[in-house]
């Protein structure tokens, strides 16, 4: 029972971690058609940079805003000088992103080095919860509020404000959005960075419990991948219910069959895909 | 100048090409003569990719699960069975071709965006049990101690004819995807490159046709693995990277994509580039990057497509290759 228990709870606050990368992806790729293999470059640089903030300022929230703004100004830049005269070329998309994506990861390592790190997290957010035989660490419960507080957030901006309205019409008919008035221009940068951002957010949380070191953005970018591809790409629900099941599946794959545990991410995906080739929320 | 030559010239250039290729190796230091051999396996690999790349617009963003698959027949093969050389080379074959006709089925249910993400989750499952199938792949430690290939009637275990025997590995290659591309066959795929709706109204079956060019690519894909496997002496998961697959895609984009030989240029320049810069310089991975970036910003028809157009506007007539007009955007799918 408590195996049980606490694998749901660590497959939960992991699927939070991925929903908050994801949701990001999903909004990039969805929204703007973008292929963006630098998204896992946006999470590293995101903890990194935190990292470097909270050494000198020692305020984990001045950290996460400083890694916000830092990674809103590199999306900001990549997409203005490179990505946007990309549209609808997804080899161009994915070399380009990927070409940055190497070129982070270079500058990383010169700049903080090949030893990995763990963000210090204020003394409220470490520690345990008991309840009965079963402890929760307090930081993963922090995780999963994140992410429910950016969910909702989220759908907030997209479904009830005008911004939202405005976003949601430049993706469906950018022509007819300029056409109205909307700064298609303007919108999508919007879009861009915000997902970067997210990106980054969710380096910084994860730099508290799986820390941050060379490599951690190739590692994780393919679950941010197999979240959008199962939930759907664009799809905000598509990417809280993705996240979900690959942070399940993740789990109990690694604790029940440690030989097949990716096989086991991975298959059922490729199931969905067989019967919804866009994923279980996507639109064609 | 002697490059435009060669161009125009098609013939003569292939013919120039061999009589370089197979007089090479006195002339090289053996560094070299390891470089020129990793380069033509990676040949082999790209010019598959190109197959769906080029010709059939598809980008797979999956390729180096075949190049994994072969590899790790063969590792695991002759590491625990001591199995000869035509035995792996069937078996990592039949692998690829296997895993691509099931890949196939799924992927190409997608076109565009979603056949790139499709593809890369395939390319992620042979990763994943890459990574962690430990009985079977020896996990993150790789299968080392892969011998020279046995079984061939003369011995290959010195760097000299082990090149020779990539060399034919990769002209056999050559000429069973060029075979492939010139046939009614391949120049059906690239009018499904150009449209599939008019193809499928003239009444082609555009699905077979691709899944069918899916197949080969992927079979091909996995005869670049198990020469890899032998070159390298050891397979482990980066074989089947993510990244491996981009730098395929790479290959592809920078050579010239459906030009077949344009993407083999292109595997020789990324791995020329990789080991030479790498001995001047810890920070080739920002060299690499700039590269990539390069390649879409300057280049994105490749070496090849940029200097056929340039000799076009010499020329003043419409570049073609091999009876098919290239498209002058660059190719690549619509919508």
């Amino acid at each position: 029972m408590e195996f049980w228990v606490g694998q749901v709870f660590n497959g939960i606050s992991y699927g939070a971690l991925l929903f908050l990368l994801a949701g990001g992806l999903s909004l990039i790729f969805g929204m703007m058609r973008i292929v963006n293999m630098t998204h896992g470059s946006y999470y590293l640089l995101g903890g990194y940079v935190a990292l470097t903030v909270i050494s000198r300022v020692s305020n984990f929230w001045l950290g996460i805003l400083g890694a916000a703004l830092v990674i809103a100004l590199i999306g900001i830049g990549e997409w203005n000088a490179f990505l946007k005269r990309l549209g609808g070329q997804e080899l161009g998309q994915v070399l380009t992103t990927m070409g940055f994506a190497l070129i982070f990861q270079d500058l990383a390592l010169v700049i903080w080095g090949g030893d990995p790190y763990t963000i210090r997290v204020p003394a409220y957010l470490s520690g345990t919860w008991q309840v009965g035989n079963l402890f929760f660490p307090i930081y993963r419960v922090f995780i999963i509020g994140v992410a429910i507080v950016i969910a909702v957030a989220l759908w907030l901006v997209l479904e009830r404000t005008r911004i939202g309205a405005m976003m949601r019409a430049t993706v469906d008919d950018a022509e007819m959005a300029r056409g109205v008035g909307v700064n298609v221009y303007l919108i999508s940068m919007a879009v861009f960075s915000m997902g970067a951002v997210l990106a980054a957010l969710a380096g910084v949380v994860a730099g508290g419990f799986l820390g941050v070191a060379p490599g951690g953005d190739f590692e994780i970018l393919p679950y941010a991948f197999v979240v959008v591809i199962v939930g759907g790409m664009g799809s905000l629900k598509g990417a809280l219910v993705g996240s979900l099941m690959v942070g399940l599946l993740d789990n109990f794959g690694k604790a029940l069959f440690p030989e097949l545990s990716y096989f086991t991410l991975f298959a059922p995906m490729a199931a969905i895909l067989a019967v919804r080739p866009t994923g279980l929320f996507g639109r064609a | 100048m002697t490059e435009t030559a060669l161009l125009r010239h098609p013939r003569t250039a292939a013919i120039g090409a061999a009589l370089v290729l197979l007089a090479a190796p006195p002339l090289l230091s053996s560094f070299l003569l390891t470089l020129l051999t990793q380069a033509l396996v990676y040949g082999i690999l790209a010019m598959s990719l190109d197959l769906l790349l080029g010709y059939t617009g598809l980008s797979s963003l999956g390729h180096a699960a075949y190049l994994a698959l072969g590899a790790y027949s063969v590792g695991i093969l002759t590491t625990r069975h001591g199995a000869n050389f035509w035995v792996t080379l069937m078996v990592g074959v039949l692998a690829a071709a296997v895993a691509a006709a099931i890949f196939g089925l799924l992927a190409l249910r997608a076109t565009g965006v979603y056949f790139l993400m499709i593809t890369l989750a395939l390319g992620m499952v042979i990763w994943g049990l890459a990574h962690r199938w430990v009985s079977m792949t020896q996990g993150d430690n790789g299968l080392s101690g892969v011998p020279r290939p046995t079984g061939l009637p003369w011995s290959v275990a010195e760097g000299v004819p082990f090149y020779y025997l990539v060399l034919i590995a990769f002209a056999l290659a050559f000429v069973v995807l060029r075979t492939v591309v010139r046939a009614p066959f391949g120049q059906t795929l690239v009018g499904i490159r150009e449209s599939e709706t008019r193809m499928r109204t003239l009444g082609y079956h555009v699905w077979l046709h691709k899944y069918i060019g899916f197949v080969i690519a992927g079979a091909v894909g996995g005869f670049a693995g198990v020469i890899w496997a032998y070159y390298n002496g050891f397979v482990s998961p980066a074989d089947a990277e993510l990244a491996t697959s981009v730098e395929v895609l790479l290959m592809v984009a920078l050579g010239g994509r459906g030009t077949l030989f344009g993407p083999a240029i292109g595997a020789g320049v990324i791995v020329m580039l990789k080991n030479l810069v790498s001995v001047y310089t810890h920070r080739w991975l920002l060299i690499l990057g700039t590269v990539y970036i390069g390649t879409i910003v300057y280049a994105p028809d490749g070496i090849v497509g940029t200097l056929r157009s340039w000799l076009a506007a010499r020329r003043r007539r419409p570049v073609g290759v091999a009876g098919v007009v290239v498209n002058p955007e660059g190719g690549g799918p619509h919508g």
